[in-house]
C-alpha cells in the first residue's frame, strides 16, 4: 500500500471545509497506511483582465509596453496568492500530523482543480475533497461549481466531506448492482479501511426479488472478506430519498455509492441521482466510478 | 468544433469585453473605412467587411480576443483587381481566398508558422506599418494648410488626451479626435475632404449578393493569384496577431481553428459584399489593453460597428479625412517595432539583414507574402550557413608512415560538403586511409556524394580506404524522424554535440 499510485489527496482551498477534509484525509491515509498528500491549487481566471485603459490609443511599443505591465500585475496578485495557498497548506499539515500523520507532502499547481486533478490522477488513491469551496461556502443549498466536473473527469474514488469530522463507525452501502457498485463492494472487501466497522448494505428497489439476490451475493461477497459486520436492507420509495432517511435514521456516518453513471443528456432531463444525494446528505459520500 | 466554445470565452469577462468591444468598434470604423480606400473601393466595402469577419470569428476563430476585419495588408494586394475588373472580382476572390484558407486550416498549414523566424515577423510588422503610413500620403499632398493642421491637432488629441485626469483613461482618444475634428470642420466651414467624398457609406443591414462573375477558368486565372496570395498574407497576419494576443493575455490558442475560421469569415464577407481581410494587429492590441479577452468582445466589436455606421452615416460622411489620416498615423506608429531600431546595434547581423530585407521587398512590391518569402528563405540560408560550421576533420598518420586516419565530427550536408571535401590530403602519399565517421552527421545526399568522392580520390592515388561509423553517421539521412525523436535515441543520433 506504499506505493506512489495510492496517495490519498486532499483537496485544500481555505473554506470552511478544509479542516474536515484533513482530518477524513488523515483518518484513511492511516487506516489503509498510504502517503497524504495535501493539494492546493492557484487558478488564475486568465479569461478575465487585471487591468483596462479604455483610451484606445496605440503608440510607441504598446504593445511592448503592455505586456511588461500586463506581466507586473499578475506577478504581483500570483506571488499573493501563493503566499495565501502556502499558509494554507502549512496549516493544513500542522493539522494532519497532529491527527498522526508522520510525513505528509503538500503540493501546490497553477491551473484550475479540475485540469491538476486529472495530471495527478494516475498517482491517486482516493480523492477527499469538501462538497463546496470558498465561492459557495455560506450556500447550502448549492454543491461546489467543479465537483460534478471533478467526478466525472476522473476514474478514482472520491470522499466529498460536508460536515466535521466523526470518526466513522456505521457506513452504509448504496447497493443497485451497477459496475460502479459492484466496485465499490469489492473495494470494501479488499481494504483495510472498512475493517472493524459495521456495513449496512441497502439496496432501493421495487423487484424484491431481485434486491434480495443482490443482497445475498455482495454480503456473501463482505462477509467472506471477513473483519465487517454487514447488514442487508432492503428498501422501497425514490432511492435518494430513501437513503437519506435510512442514513439519518441510523446514524450512518459514511454512504459509498456508484456516481454519475448517466450521461451528461440523461442527467440534464432528468436530473441526477448523486447531484441530489451531494446535496441532500449531511455525511461524507464516497464516490465510485 | 469550429462552434465548440467554453462557457468563460463568452462570459468569463463581461464587462472588460464589452468596454473593449465599443472601444474597439469605434476604432475599427476609421480603420475600415482608410482600407476601402485603400483598396480603391467604396467604404462601404469596407464596413461590411469588418462587421461580418469580426462577428463570424467572435464565434469560430481560434483566438478569442483577438480582432479580425478588413485589413491593409489585405487591402494593398486588391488594388489592381479592382481597378482591372472591378468590385465583383474583387468578392469571386474574397470568396476564394475564404476556401483556400479553409483548405490550409484542414491541412494544418498553421504549424509551417515555426518557419517563419522572429526577424522575418518584425520586418513584417514594421513593414505593415510603412505601407498604412504611405496610404495616407496622398490625403496629405496638395492639400491647404488646414488639412495639415487639422491631421497634427488630430494627432496631439490621440496622444495627449489620456493624460487628462479622470475622463483621459475613460473614453477613446481615437474617437474624441474624429468628433473633435468633425466639429470644427463644420463649425468653421472648412472645404476640406469628408469620407461621404471618398465613396457610399452603408445605409442599411447588409444584404446576401452573389458575385456577378461568371464561373469561367478564365475567371479563375483572374482572381487565383489574388486569393492565393491574400489566403496567405491574411494567415500570416492572422497568425502573428494570434501569437502576439498569446502572449499578451498568458494563454494558448488554436492555430488550425483560426485558419478555418478566417476562411468562413472570409467567405461571410464576401458573400455580404465586403473585402477579404485578416486579424488586426493594432486593433488587437488596444483589445487586450481595454480589457477585452473572450469571445463576447470581438462580436460586439463587429456588431456596435454595423449599427454605428448604418444609423450615423449621414455623420460619418462628414467625417474630415484629416481625422481618418490621424488615426491611421497612430495605427502604423503603434504597429511599428520602434524596439526593432534599437535592437539593429545588438542583434546579429544575418537577423537584420533578414528583418530589413523582408521590410524592403514588401515595400517595394506592396505584397507582404513575398517579403515574408525572401525573409523566411534569407533566415534559412543564413541558418544553414552557420550551421555548415559544426563541421571539422582532424586527422593523425600511425607509427609508420603508412595508414592515415581522419576523424570527421560534425554536420555534413549540401552547405559544409565542399568543406569536408577540402579537409583530406589527396597529395599525401599513404597505403590506407581510414576515415572514422562516428561523430559525423550525413544529412542529404550531397554530404554521401562527397563521401564517395573522396572514396575514388583516394582509391586512385593507390590507398585503401576503410569507412567506419557509416551507419552512426547516416540514421540522419532517413526523411522519417518517427522513431528518432525520442531523446534517448537523439542523444544515440546527434551524441557528442
Amino acid at each position: 500500500m506504499n506505493t506512489n499510485t495510492n496517495i490519498v489527496l486532499a483537496c485544500i482551498d481555505g473554506s470552511s471545509l478544509t479542516e474536515a477534509v484533513c482530518d477524513y484525509a488523515a483518518w484513511i491515509a492511516q487506516r489503509v497506511d498510504a502517503p497524504l498528500k495535501l493539494l492546493h491549487t492557484i487558478d488564475h481566471h486568465q479569461e478575465t483582465a487585471a487591468i483596462a485603459d479604455l483610451s484606445g490609443n496605440i503608440g510607441l511599443d504598446t504593445q511592448e509596453h503592455l505586456l511588461e505591465e500586463l506581466t507586473a500585475v499578475e506577478q504581483q496578485v500570483s506571488k499573493l496568492r501563493l503566499q495565501q495557498g502556502k499558509q494554507l497548506l502549512q496549516a493544513a499539515k500542522v493539522r494532519v500530523i497532529q491527527a498522526g500523520i508522520a510525513k505528509p507532502i503538500t503540493n501546490q499547481r497553477h491551473g484550475s482543480l479540475v485540469e491538476s486533478l486529472i495530471e495527478l490522477e494516475d498517482d491517486i488513491g482516493v480523492l477527499i475533497i469538501g462538497v463546496r469551496g470558498k465561492v459557495h461556502e455560506n450556500q447550502p443549498d448549492k454543491i461546489g461549481a467543479k465537483l460534478e466536473s471533478i467526478i466525472r473527469s476522473l476514474h478514482t474514488p472520491i470522499l466529498v466531506v460536508n460536515e466535521a469530522f466523526k470518526t466513522p463507525q456505521r457506513i452504509m452501502i448504496a447497493y443497485d448492482g451497477s459496475p460502479a457498485a459492484e466496485k465499490a463492494i469489492d473495494m470494501v472487501a479488499n481494504s483495510p479501511l472498512y475493517k472493524g466497522l459495521s456495513c449496512h448494505l441497502v439496496c432501493v428497489s421495487k423487484d424484491e426479488g431481485m434486491a434480495d439476490y443482490l443482497l445475498a451475493v455482495a454480503t456473501n461477497k463482505l462477509l467472506a472478506a471477513g473483519g465487517i459486520e454487514v447488514f442487508p436492507i432492503k428498501l422501497k420509495g425514490k432511492a435518494d430519498q430513501a437513503l437519506c432517511e435510512y442514513q439519518a435514521n441510523h446514524n450512518i456516518d459514511l454512504t459509498i455509492m456508484g456516481a454519475f453513471t448517466h450521461t451528461r443528456i440523461h442527467d440534464l432531463l432528468l436530473g441526477s441521482f448523486t447531484a441530489r444525494m451531494l446535496l441532500n446528505t449531511h455525511k461524507p459520500l464516497l464516490l465510485w466510478r | 468544433m469550429l462552434f465548440l466554445s467554453k462557457k468563460q470565452d463568452w462570459l468569463g469577462n463581461i464587462r472588460g469585453d464589452v468596454l473593449a468591444g465599443l472601444v474597439v468598434a469605434l476604432a475599427l470604423i476609421p480603420e475600415a473605412i482608410a482600407f476601402s480606400i485603400i483598396a480603391g473601393v467604396d467604404p462601404k466595402v469596407g464596413l461590411y467587411a469588418s462587421f461580418c469577419i469580426a462577428v463570424i470569428t467572435a464565434f469560430i476563430g481560434g483566438r478569442p480576443g483577438m480582432i479580425s476585419a478588413a485589413t491593409g495588408a489585405m487591402a494593398l494586394l486588391m488594388v489592381t483587381l479592382v481597378k482591372d475588373h472591378g468590385l465583383h472580382y474583387l468578392l469571386a476572390a474574397t470568396l476564394l481566398t475564404g476556401v483556400l484558407q479553409i483548405i490550409a486550416g484542414y491541412l494544418k498549414l498553421g504549424g509551417l508558422m515555426s518557419f517563419v523566424s522572429r526577424s522575418v515577423v518584425t520586418g513584417f510588422v514594421n513593414a505593415l506599418a510603412i505601407l498604412i503610413f504611405m496610404a495616407q500620403l496622398p490625403e496629405l499632398t496638395h492639400v491647404t494648410w488646414h488639412v495639415y493642421a487639422m491631421t497634427a491637432a488630430g494627432l496631439a488629441i490621440i496622444y495627449l488626451f489620456p493624460y487628462i485626469p479622470v475622463i483621459g483613461k475613460s473614453l477613446p482618444s481615437p474617437l474624441v479626435c474624429i468628433v473633435a475634428l468633425t466639429a470644427i470642420a463644420i463649425y468653421l466651414h472648412l472645404d476640406i475632404r469628408t469620407v461621404g467624398d471618398m465613396g457610399a457609406l452603408p445605409d442599411m443591414l447588409p444584404v446576401f449578393l452573389w458575385p456577378e462573375v461568371s464561373l469561367t477558368l478564365e475567371t479563375l486565372q483572374i482572381i487565383f493569384p489574388y486569393s492565393a496570395g491574400l489566403a496567405v498574407v491574411g494567415l500570416l497576419e492572422s497568425l502573428m496577431t494570434a501569437t502576439i494576443v498569446d502572449d499578451l493575455t498568458d494563454t494558448t490558442s488554436d492555430k488550425n481553428r483560426e485558419c478555418k475560421g478566417q476562411g468562413l469569415a472570409n467567405i461571410g464577407a464576401g458573400l455580404l459584399g465586403g473585402m477579404a481581410g485578416c486579424a488586426m494587429i493594432g486593433q488587437s492590441v488596444i483589445n487586450i489593453k481595454s480589457g477585452g479577452r473572450g469571445r463576447l468582445s470581438t462580436l460586439i466589436a463587429g456588431s456596435f460597428l454595423l449599427i454605428m455606421v448604418v444609423f450615423l452615416d449621414a455623420w460619418i460622411s462628414r467625417i474630415p479625412m484629416a481625422a481618418l489620416v490621424a488615426v491611421m498615423i497612430m495605427v502604423s506608429i503603434g504597429t511599428f517595432s520602434w524596439r526593432s531600431l534599437i535592437n539593429l546595434k545588438h542583434h546579429p547581423l544575418s537577423t537584420n539583414i533578414v528583418m530589413i530585407a523582408t521590410v524592403i521587398v514588401v515595400v517595394w512590391t506592396h505584397n507582404l507574402a513575398f517579403g515574408v518569402f525572401v525573409g523566411v528563405l534569407l533566415a534559412s540560408l543564413f541558418f544553414a550557413n552557420k550551421i555548415s560550421h559544426f563541421m571539422y576533420v582532424e586527422s593523425k598518420l600511425d607509427e609508420d608512415n603508412s595508414t592515415r586516419t581522419y576523424r570527421v565530427f560534425g554536420q555534413i550536408f549540401f552547405n559544409s560538403a565542399d568543406k569536408f571535401s577540402a579537409a583530406f590530403d589527396f597529395k599525401e602519399a599513404v597505403e590506407k586511409v581510414v576515415i572514422d565517421l562516428h561523430r559525423a552527421h550525413f544529412w542529404d545526399i550531397t554530404s554521401v556524394t562527397a563521401l564517395d568522392k573522396v572514396v575514388i580520390k583516394f582509391r586512385r592515388e593507390g590507398a585503401d580506404v576503410e569507412i567506419i561509423g557509416m551507419n552512426e553517421a547516416t540514421t540522419t539521412l532517413i526523411d522519417r524522424f518517427g522513431t528518432h525523436d525520442k531523446p534517448e535515441e537523439i542523444e544515440k543520433t546527434m551524441g557528442g554535440h
